[in-house]
């Protein structure tokens, strides 16, 4: 009625609060976002600066060069490139199994008023520190790994031609193996909850279908659930990886940081990327050790770079997948 | 890719189905070869599920054996002496961790309150400003790479952007690299929980004649607000127990000190220095270190999920 009463009135002027406002908080938004594409490029740009000298000196033979002499300023990454990748390699062997169970429990098994709580639990594995690992690792489980496992290991496989050089050296639970096993469990939780959250996105019309045609629980995983949601399974096993390769303060604490390659025993104490930087950066004199060190740090970057952009592609792609089909 | 996945889709299927429609006929005329197939299939079901329930346990029992250590090893350490006395030298007969308590609190607290505002600030770029554009989407892939990252090697870029300049480690230094971790953590949680919130809400905001600036802080952040929180209490519960971008940023010290530009302990550093160490009295404290380090991340991952549960 009001509205009819003051036809033919101008309309109430509109009243502009703050018009910079508008403007200002856009402006922090769009700062912030630039801030997070800046600080990558800084950081690649920082490293590489700082490896320049080593790069200079080295070139790429620095990556199979086995040598690292503080003393006589000779340095060569393949001892800490080989820790790294052989330790994760192990922790993948260890895990991407182990996850898919996980999974598969969480998401065919399990009753559902267990679901949240155990879904909870394998997450918090996620949540402790790694130096609660590493310490855990060094004094608890290091020991029993070395009575149980590796004694019985070595007996097994020790007169063995080739594979018994894997199992040689001395049991002491410290070296490759125990670091791979606890990396293991560190990215468990991570590797299993992509897993479960992509077997839940299978579009239950498929996984009813094959149910009605009589498959089993395993039939339907295998052949319905893992076919379907491959890219996202792929793309949760790099996720891990990634954060197997970087990990740092679980690995320093069980690898041993022993510099050697003579043998190629899982058992003996070795050293990764991480944990080379972890003990020797902040000792390390300004020079060709410092720079061949930030070296290590930026091949340890680029792996890590590489496998999670793979991991983020592979997962979006199941992504748009999904809105195709539905 | 597509029609990859459908075409080994479908054969699947069809596998199962014949597999399912001889097993049919099987039943009209037993036929013990079938039957062995039929065996065969459950059998492999079996087998599968139990080990399946077996990586589950594999899973929890580790969980349960850390805290179990950490509870058993760490009480027996804690005393009040812990949270009043500083950092011991070797073999001394008493000693706590006052200055590595309070160095951690005041790093993580002042990484916190500088990530929080700029990853926030992000989080509302992605989720409100940038969900087509060539820069929302290239911050969202980036970030995702920096979630994951190695933290050594934040460590490492703080220490040349920071430590090499001014020829000291410091307080700030260590401040600068968690807070460059608490970043990613944060953009995630908020560019995921302000695209939950219904479009609805803001169309009828904007309906109103409302400033964006004005839907976004008091229309879509708040209703938020609850996942937002949730972003902060993990990532400081991230950062409370991070130690290899505290190695030589923040390095460590013995002694009790509130100035930024020294070198400050913090708990994760100080435990690293004592476990590695042969004394025993450090062993012990490190063990109390352990756990409450434990406890408090724990708690902080619990109390978030409560929250954002509450809140949905």
């Amino acid at each position: 009625m009001t509205a009819l009463s003051t036809h033919g009135e101008p309309p109430p002027e509109r009243r502009v609060v703050a018009p910079w406002a508008d403007a200002v908080f856009s402006l922090l938004a769009h700062g912030a976002a630039w801030f997070t594409l800046l600080l990558l490029v800084a950081i690649i740009g920082s490293l590489l600066m700082g490896a320049m000298p080593a790069i200079r000196e080295y070139g790429l033979g620095f990556l199979t060069n086995a040598e690292w002499d503080p003393v006589k300023e000779k340095f060569g990454g393949l001892v800490m490139i080989y820790g790294t990748l052989m330790t994760s390699f192990i922790a993948l062997l260890i895990a991407v199994p182990v996850s898919f169970g996980i999974a598969l429990f969480l998401t065919e098994l399990s009753p559902a008023w267990l679901k949240r709580p155990l879904g909870t639990a394998i997450e918090l594995l996620a949540a402790v520190p790694s130096i609660v690992y590493g310490m855990w690792g060094l004094l608890v489980f290091g020991p029993i790994l070395a009575t149980y496992v590796q004694g019985p290991l070595q007996k097994m496989f020790g007169g063995v031609p080739y594979l018994g050089a894997f199992f040689s050296g001395p049991p002491v639970g410290i070296g490759i193996l125990s670091a791979g096993i606890i990396l293991a469990i560190m990215i468990i939780p991570f590797i299993a909850s992509v897993m479960r959250d992509v077997f839940e996105v299978t579009p239950p019309m498929l996984k009813e279908s094959a149910y009605a045609l009589g498959s089993t629980t395993w039939e339907v995983v295998w052949r319905i659930v893992l076919p379907y949601t491959k890219a996202g399974v792929v793309g949760g096993i790099m996720l891990g990886l990634g954060r197997a390769l970087g990990e740092t303060m679980a690995v320093t604490f069980v690898i041993g940081n022993m510099n050697q390659l003579d043998s190629l025993s899982i058992f003996e104490a070795a050293n990764s990327i991480t944990s080379a930087l972890a003990n020797e950066f902040a000792e390390a004199g300004e020079g060709l050790h410092q720079a061949s060190l930030i070296y290590l740090g930026l091949v340890l970057f680029f792996i890590t770079f590489v496998v999670l952009a793979l991991s983020k592609w592979l997962l979006s792609s199941l992504k748009k997948n999904e809105g195709k089909r539905t | 890719m597509n029609p990859n996945v459908a075409t080994s889709m479908t054969s699947a299927t069809n596998a199962t189905s014949a597999a399912s429609a001889t097993s049919a006929t099987s039943a009209a005329k037993p036929d013990p070869r079938q039957n062995a197939v039929h065996r065969a299939r459950k059998r492999n079901n079996t087998i599968a599920l139990a080990l399946s329930l077996g990586a589950m346990a594999f899973g929890v029992f580790w969980l349960l054996w850390i805290l179990f250590e950490t509870v058993r090893l760490g009480v027996g350490g804690l005393a009040l002496s812990v949270f009043t006395e500083m950092t011991p030298p070797p073999q001394a007969e008493t000693g706590g961790l006052a200055n590595a308590i309070f160095g951690s609190v005041v790093m993580v607290g002042l990484a916190t309150l500088i990530g929080t505002p700029i990853g926030v600030l992000s989080g509302v770029y992605l989720a409100e400003y940038g969900q087509k554009t060539w820069l929302g989407r290239v911050t969202q892939f980036i970030n995702d790479i920096l979630l994951s990252a190695p933290s050594i090697v934040i460590g490492l870029f703080i220490y040349a952007l920071v430590v090499a300049r001014w020829k000291s480690f410091s307080a700030i230094a260590g401040v600068l690299a968690l807070a460059l971790i608490v970043i990613p953590v944060v953009i995630r949680t908020t560019e995921n929980m302000l695209s939950l919130i219904p479009h609805a809400l803001r169309e009828a905001a904007y309906a109103l004649g409302t400033p964006k600036w004005k839907v976004i802080w008091s229309v879509t952040l708040k209703s938020a607000r609850a996942g937002v929180v949730t972003g902060v209490l993990l990532a400081v519960a991230r950062i409370a127990g991070e130690t290899a971008p505290l190695l030589f940023t923040a390095l460590s010290n013995q002694f009790w000190t509130t100035d930024l530009s020294q070198p400050m302990a913090s708990l994760p550093v100080t435990i690293f220095k004592f476990a590695m160490s042969p004394y025993e009295n450090w062993q012990k404290l490190a063990w109390a270190g352990v756990f409450i380090i434990t406890m408090g991340v724990l708690a902080l991952n619990i109390l978030a999920r409560v929250l954002f549960k509450n809140k949905n």
